[in-house]
C-alpha cells in the first residue's frame, strides 16, 4: 500500500523543516514520553488483575492472602495450588469435559462450516436464497432469546446433563459458514471448474482443490469455535446438572460459590482456564485479529 | 459453478441444516409458541393467549430487570465507543515496542468472561485490591462495598464489562484507522493543528462508521448481558443488578415457568431488533448526507 501511495513529502512546502528546531525536538520528545506514560498506565490496568491472580495462585497455605497492604510477591511461592486443583479437586474432570466440548465443536465447525460454505459459494440450486436468508436471520436473533426453547429441544432429545447436549448447539454456527463461504468466493473458480471438468466429483473438487486453498480461513474458524466453546458459560450452565459433567467455566463458578472455597485454588483454576486459549493466541495471533474483523462485520 | 446433480448441494448443507434447524430455527418458532402458553418444565402448557404479556406488564421484577439492563447499556456503550478509540489512536504508531502493547491490550478479550469475572470478584471484595489501591491514591476514604452495596453493584459490573471489551473494540477501530490517509494528518500538522485538534477534526469524523459499528455491537452485547452479572453479583443485592437475561434465566430455569420466560425472551428480542434497526437507520442517514 505504501508503495503505491503518492509521495507527498518532497513536493510539500519546506515549512515542516522550520519545526525541526531544538524546541521542536524537545516537544516531540515530550509527546513520545507522554505516549509511553499513557501506554504504561493502560498496561498496568490491563495486566494488573492477571498478575494479582497469578500472585494469589502462587501463595502458600500459611500465607495471609488478605494481608493489608496486599502482598504482590508471594512470601512462600508454591505450585501446590495448581497440583491440588488439577489432581485433587474435580477440576481435572472439568478440564477434560471442556477439552472434549471445545475440541469436537472445533472439528464440526470446520467440517460442516466448510461444506455448507462451499455449497453456498460454488453451487447453484433451488432454495439457495431461502437457505441464505434463514441463515442471515439467525444473526439477528441471539441465543439468549431462544435459550428456553433450545433447552426444551435438548431435553426432548434426552441430552440433558450430557456433554453431547452441551456441544450440539455450538456444533456449527452461521458465522463459521459465512467465513468459509467468503473464503471460497474469493478463490479463482477456474481452478475448481477445470478439475471438475476433468472428471473430479463435487466432493473431490471441494476436498482436494478448494479446501487446501482456504487454510487461512479454516484456521480462523477453528480458533474462534474453540475459543467460543471453551469460554461458553450460559448454555453449559443450563444443560449440565451433575458436578462431574461440568465444563471448566461452570465448574469454576460452582467451586467459587462453595463456602469452603480457597481463593488460592480458584486463582490457580482461572489461570489454568486461560492457558490453552493464551497458547493459541500467542501461536496464531494474526488469525485472531483477522477473525475479530470478520466477526464484527458479520455480527 | 461446480456440480450438476441437484441433490449434491443439499448433501453438503445437510449437517448444518439439521443442526441449525434443531437448535436454532425450531427454537425460534417454539419461543413464539411457548410465549402464548403456561408451559411449565414439568408439564406441557395450555394455550393462554396474551396472559403472559399481561403478567409481564404487572411484574415489577420484570420492569426492574429491564431498567437495570438499560442502565447497564447506558453505562457501557458510551465508554466502549470512546475509550477503545482513544486506545486505538494511542497504539496506532510505529514507536518501538508498540506491537507488544497492542497484543497485551487485546489479552482480556481471549480470557473467558467467567475467568475475568472471577478475577474481578476477588479484587472487588470489600477487603480486596481495588479498595486498597483507591485508598492509597486517596480517591476514597472508606472501603467501598463494590459488590455488596446496592447502589454500586451494577456500576461494578459495568466497569468489568468495559475492561474486558476495550481490546476487542480497539482492534475494530485499528482496522478503521488504517483507512485514514496519512496525508490528511500531515496537511493538518502543516497548517498548525495540534494533536487534539487533529483528533477532533480528522479522526472522529473519519471514524464515524466504525463508531456506529462499535456502538451497535456493544449495545446488543450489553442488552443480553448475563455471565458477568451472574458471577459477580448474582443479580443482587436485592435485585439491584438483576438484568433481563438473568431474570429470564431465573423464571425459566429456577421457577420452571417456560411460557412466561419465553414471553420475556420476546421482549429481549424486540430490544435487540430495535437496536439493529436504529443502527441501520443511522448508517443510511449518514450515507445520504
Amino acid at each position: 500500500m505504501t508503495a503505491t501511495a503518492p509521495q507527498g513529502t518532497p513536493t510539500r512546502p519546506s515549512k515542516r523543516r522550520h519545526v525541526r528546531t531544538a524546541r521542536g525536538r524537545r516537544r516531540a520528545l515530550a509527546s513520545i514520553s507522554g505516549r509511553y506514560l499513557l501506554l504504561l498506565f493502560v498496561l498496568v490496568i490491563t495486566v494488573g488483575p492477571f498478575l494479582w491472580q497469578i500472585s494469589t495462585s502462587l501463595k502458600g497455605p500459611d500465607e495471609n492472602i488478605f494481608a493489608f497492604p496486599p502482598q504482590w510477591i508471594p512470601e512462600q511461592p508454591t505450585l501446590q495450588n495448581y497440583l491440588t486443583v488439577a489432581g485433587v479437586l474435580p477440576l481435572g474432570q472439568y478440564l477434560l469435559n471442556s477439552t472434549f466440548v471445545a475440541g469436537v465443536s472445533t472439528i464440526t465447525n470446520v467440517m460442516f462450516g466448510a461444506m455448507a460454505g462451499y455449497a453456498l459459494a460454488r453451487m447453484r440450486f433451488r432454495g439457495r436464497t431461502t437457505v441464505f436468508a434463514l441463515m442471515i436471520a439467525t444473526l439477528v436473533i441471539p441465543f439468549e432469546v431462544i435459550m428456553i426453547s433450545v433447552f426444551v429441544v435438548t431435553r426432548g432429545l434426552g441430552l440433558m446433563n450430557t456433554l453431547t447436549g452441551a456441544l450440539l448447539p455450538l456444533a456449527v454456527t452461521v458465522l463459521s459458514i459465512f467465513i468459509m463461504r467468503q473464503a471460497f468466493v474469493k478463490l479463482p473458480v477456474e481452478v475448481e471448474e477445470s478439475a471438475f471438468v476433468d472428471g473430479a466429483t463435487e466432493w473431490q473438487t471441494f476436498w482436494k482443490v478448494a479446501l487446501p486453498s482456504a487454510r487461512g480461513s479454516l484456521a480462523v474458524v477453528a480458533i474462534f469455535s474453540f475459543m467460543f466453546a471453551w469460554d461458553d458459560f450460559l448454555w453449559p450452565l443450563i444443560v449440565l446438572r451433575d458436578p462431574d459433567k461440568f465444563t471448566l467455566t461452570v465448574g469454576l463458578v460452582f467451586l467459587d460459590g462453595q463456602f469452603s472455597a480457597d481463593q488460592r485454588l480458584i486463582a490457580a483454576g482461572t489461570i489454568i482456564a486461560i492457558l490453552p486459549v493464551l497458547a493459541l493466541f500467542v501461536a496464531l495471533q494474526r488469525y485472531f485479529f483477522r477473525g475479530v474483523g470478520q466477526a464484527a462485520v458479520k455480527g | 459453478m461446480i456440480g450438476r446433480r441437484w441433490y449434491v448441494p443439499w448433501l453438503f448443507l445437510l449437517p448444518s441444516l439439521v443442526l441449525l434447524g434443531a437448535f436454532y430455527w425450531w427454537p425460534v418458532v417454539n419461543t413464539g409458541i411457548l410465549a402464548l402458553t403456561d408451559a411449565h418444565t414439568l408439564r406441557g402448557g395450555e394455550f393462554t393467549g396474551l396472559d403472559n404479556f399481561r403478567r409481564m406488564i404487572g411484574d415489577s421484577f420484570f420492569w426492574n430487570a429491564l431498567e437495570n439492563s438499560l442502565t447497564f447499556a447506558v453505562g457501557v456503550v458510551p465508554a466502549l465507543i470512546v475509550l477503545p478509540l482513544l486506545l486505538a489512536v494511542l497504539v496506532n504508531t510505529k514507536l518501538p515496542g508498540i506491537a507488544f502493547f497492542r497484543t497485551v491490550f487485546f489479552s482480556p478479550v481471549i480470557a473467558s468472561m467467567v475467568v475475568v469475572a472471577l478475577i474481578w470478584s476477588w479484587m472487588l471484595r470489600t477487603d480486596g485490591l481495588v479498595n486498597y489501591v483507591l485508598q492509597q491514591l486517596q480517591i476514597i476514604n472508606e472501603p467501598a462495598g463494590w459488590l455488596s452495596d446496592p447502589s454500586l453493584a451494577l456500576i461494578s459490573v459495568i466497569i468489568v464489562t468495559v475492561w474486558k471489551g476495550l481490546g476487542y473494540y480497539m482492534v475494530i477501530y485499528l482496522a478503521g484507522l488504517q483507512n485514514i490517509p496519512d496525508d490528511l494528518y500531515e496537511a493538518a500538522s502543516v497548517d498548525g493543528a495540534g494533536a487534539i485538534r487533529r483528533f477532533w477534526s480528522i479522526t472522529v469524523p473519519m471514524m464515524r462508521p466504525s463508531m456506529v459499528l462499535v456502538g451497535t455491537l456493544s449495545a446488543i452485547n450489553a442488552i443480553k448481558v448475563f455471565t458477568e452479572v451472574f458471577v459477580l453479583t448474582g443479580g443482587g443485592p436485592f435485585r439491584s443488578s438483576e438484568t433481563l437475561v438473568l431474570y429470564i434465566y431465573e423464571r425459566g430455569f429456577e421457577g420452571l415457568e417456560m411460557g412466561y420466560a419465553s414471553a420475556m425472551s420476546l421482549s429481549l428480542f424486540v430490544l435487540v431488533l430495535v437496536l439493529s434497526l436504529v443502527s441501520q437507520w443511522i448508517t443510511r442517514r449518514r450515507a445520504q448526507l
